[in-house]
């Protein structure tokens, strides 16, 4: 039973749930409560113990199903014995079963699988599979690649060599026989086929889960396909809520500082003097102030795209962001960003200013001449562009005075570094006048360069 | 067999509910069950409405036990959870006592023996009798163990929380003059949430984590009849199968199991047998709580009206 419902927390790690070993605890005392017998009752007490939010309680419920829906001797099977046996039965089966539920031919010599396969007695296979799946420990199964070799450790370890050695012999004996155990070996290899693909089903979800997410984290995000932008969404959103808990705790621990005499001697005016209540010093620190300039021109407006979208899910940890997008001339989009679902965001800011041809002189002029007065001293301002302006004007002068203006002007390209300059890449004359000028193609680098600019404000 | 006890004590817990009042899912009764037996608080989230303060209640009223209610807000703090030192009291008794303590002092020789004397001063207004409990420390203090139920934490700061995890999992606080105040027998602790903000690991860690939803037709008919007992049986069914019709709408707020009752006290009150047209116009408003939602869900009143009907015939 035990082995049983570890077996379980791992498939639940699977399933993303986050199982931690004092969870897995709580879940045993739960379950030693309400037992085995009612399904039930036992998938509302797990739900309860291991589940943290209704998303991980429908994964969990999925996960249980899948989970005990394994093969279940013991229910078909008489009842001999009293105590707890699991769900999904792992015990060999016993040399009884075997015999008074088949009534075939004598099978007189030959080995314990064939007598199993030519009796038919399906129960007694299936708990043999299970309990052949544990020896091979089925539940290190990581990859799809490994079916074959779970497969096949599993057939060893129920006796598929003594198996083929039988074949052999009563192909020549009994010819009928041994076709008759052909064709049961057929079911058998299938059954283990599907109980291996079940056990890919269940543990192995982490694991392709985080590959996915490693290969999603360094693909290029202008080069992401249609059916993965979905999951690069949600990746972002991620990245964001991490980034908002890293950066929203410390703050309100700094907070306090030194013992602020004055104010509290006055509060405390009303005992005397005596200082029941004490008043603290606040340190004075930057609220974040971001300026977002994203180019939203056809080459780079999937990376803009999700720029977007972190910058404006960490709106959390930064009071006061204003985002702007151009291609040809810049307008302001946080509203559109605000009041509306990332996609239909998306489109609207597309429709209005996106898929043109750069222009970096006219959008930079359009920022200087409507919304140089959102810069303060406090501003970081970070422009996302791969500076190539179509060998127009680019204006590196207004670029100057915003730097001056800001505190701060952080530059992200998404082409590398390499390419800078090249062609009609104005990255070289832009980035003398940025405090920080990387690139920032995949998540990853996005990740990085947000949490220093937000870092950079503790 | 202990298996057989559980299931029956499950039940148990759902007849005890029922017989407040308060008609349980099964999943709802499994997290009461467990909470008693393994002691840990429950964490019920869900929409607002769904009956998850009403669930603290009906426990309390069950056991016959004492319900102490703390609701949360932004910049609830310490002082006012947990206790607070009575420094009215502590003063006036200072300045009364003030003779007392010159005599006390006065047998002092030294500056030293009198800093001594002091100091055994100082602990008698640092003790019990200064301290003022809040609902927390209060809980912990019923001999007779209570309920407690710790509203809307999600509308707390998330430091409140921490202060939280100590009385979660051992039942005890810790006051830094007095020590340890440990639970004479650990309350049922029942927190509620809707899921404002996330709440931390740690503290969902420490629960069992309950989700009340909207109910199931059934279930819900039978917590109008429980609470309603004057409605008869077919304008139950109908205005049960209205609701959840209303409910696959895109609205601002969808009608809660509060709402349902709330709509058939008033269509009692209006003594309507079943429903129409006109009468579910005219008490939109009790069910839905903006003129958006009322709008938008006036043009399919009469289909939804057939709707509940028809699933009636059959169901």
């Amino acid at each position: 039973m035990r082995e049983n419902l570890h077996r379980f927390f791992r498939a639940a790690r699977g399933a993303g749930v986050h199982v931690s070993p004092a969870e897995s605890i709580d879940a045993m005392r739960a379950v030693a409560q309400v037992g085995f017998s009612d399904r039930g009752i036992l998938r509302d007490a797990l739900l309860l113990t291991l589940a943290k939010s209704q998303d991980e309680k429908l994964a969990l419920g999925d996960c249980f199903d899948l989970f005990f829906r394994q093969p279940e001797p013991r229910q078909e099977r008489p009842k001999t014995n009293d105590n707890d046996t699991p769900p999904a039965g792992r015990q060999p089966p016993s040399p009884g079963t075997t015999n008074d539920a088949g009534g075939g031919p004598p099978t007189d010599g030959l080995g314990p699988l064939a007598q199993m396969l030519l009796s038919q007695d399906r129960n007694a296979i299936a708990a043999a599979i299970a309990s052949a799946a544990s020896a091979a420990s089925l539940s290190d199964i990581r990859y799809s690649t490994q079916r074959g070799i779970f497969s096949s450790r599993i057939l060893d370890a129920m006796g598929i060599q003594r198996l083929r050695d039988d074949l052999d012999e009563l192909t020549a004996a009994n010819p009928s026989l041994a076709e008759r155990l052909r064709t049961a070996l057929e079911g058998l290899r299938e059954a283990v086929r599907d109980t291996v693909s079940q056990g890919l089903a269940l543990y192995a979800r982490e694991e392709a889960e985080n590959l996915r997410n490693e290969i999603l984290r360094n693909a290029p995000l202008a080069r992401i396909e249609p059916r993965q932008v979905e999951e690069m969404r949600a990746l972002i959103r991620k990245i964001a809520r991490r980034l908002r808990e890293r950066y929203c705790k410390p703050r309100k621990r700094q907070r306090r500082g030194h013992l602020d005499v004055r104010r509290t001697l006055r509060r405390n005016a009303a005992w005397g003097g005596v200082p029941f209540l004490t008043a603290w010093k606040r340190k004075h620190r930057d609220r974040p102030k971001i300026v977002a300039l994203c180019d939203v021109s056809g080459s780079v407006a999937r990376v803009s795209d999700f720029f977007l979208l972190l910058i404006h899910s960490l709106h959390e940890v930064v009071d006061d962001v204003r985002s702007f997008a151009f291609s040809s001339h810049l307008i302001e989009v946080s509203d559109i960003l605000e009041s509306n679902s990332p996609e239909a965001a998306m489109a609207e800011i597309m429709s209005k200013v996106g898929f043109g041809s750069s222009d970096y002189g006219s959008s930079l002029d359009d920022f200087e001449h409507e919304f140089m007065s959102t810069l303060t001293p406090q501003t970081t301002v970070i422009v996302l562009g791969d500076a190539r302006s179509n060998n127009l004007d680019p204006r590196a002068d207004i670029l100057r005075r915003i730097s001056e203006r800001s505190k701060r002007l952080v530059w992200l390209n998404p082409e590398g570094r390499m390419v800078w300059g090249f062609g009609d890449s104005e990255m070289p004359r832009y980035a003398t006048f940025c405090s920080v000028a990387r690139q920032c193609a995949t998540a990853q680098q996005l990740e990085r360069a947000v949490s220093d600019i937000v870092a950079s404000y503790q | 067999m202990a298996d057989q006890k559980a299931s029956t004590s499950i039940e148990a817990v759902e007849s005890g509910l029922a017989a407040q009042g308060y008609i349980a899912s099964r999943q709802i009764a499994t997290a009461v069950y467990l909470s008693q037996q393994i002691e840990k608080p429950i964490l019920v989230e869900g929409p607002a409405g769904v009956g998850k303060t009403e669930l603290a209640k009906a426990i309390a009223a069950w056991r016959g036990m004492k319900m102490i209610r703390l609701q949360c807000y932004e910049g609830l703090d310490e002082a006012k959870a947990l206790y607070e030192w009575k420094y009215a009291k502590q003063l006036l008794y200072t300045q009364i006592l003030k003779d007392k303590l010159g005599e006390v002092l006065g047998g002092a020789q030294t500056l030293h023996a009198a800093l001594d004397q002091l100091h055994d001063f100082g602990d008698v207004f640092f003790s019990k009798e200064f301290v003022e409990p809040r609902p927390l420390l209060q809980a912990l203090e019923q001999p007779g163990g209570c309920v407690l139920l710790i509203d809307e934490i999600d509308k707390s700061d998330a430091e409140f929380e921490s202060l939280l995890l100590e009385i979660l999992s051992d039942f005890q606080v810790t006051i830094p003059e007095l020590g340890t105040v440990s639970a004479i027998t650990p309350p049922t602790v029942i927190l509620t949430s809707n899921s404002e903000r996330d709440l931390g690991d740690a503290l969902k860690r420490r629960c069992l984590h309950l989700h009340i939803g909207f109910p199931e037709q059934r279930l819900e008919e039978r917590i109008v009849e429980s609470r309603v007992p004057g409605i008869s049986q077919t304008l139950r069914r109908q205005m049960v199968g209205f609701i959840h019709e209303i409910r696959t709408l895109d609205l601002k707020k969808l009608p809660s199991v509060s709402e349902t009752i709330d709509w058939a006290r008033a269509l009692v009150l209006l003594q309507s047998g079943e429903l129409d047209t006109d009468i579910v116009k005219d008490t939109l408003n009790v069910l839905l709580k903006y003129e958006a939602d009322i709008e938008a869900a006036a043009p399919h009143v009469t289909t939804f009206i057939a709707k509940a009907a028809r699933s009636n015939v059959f169901g």
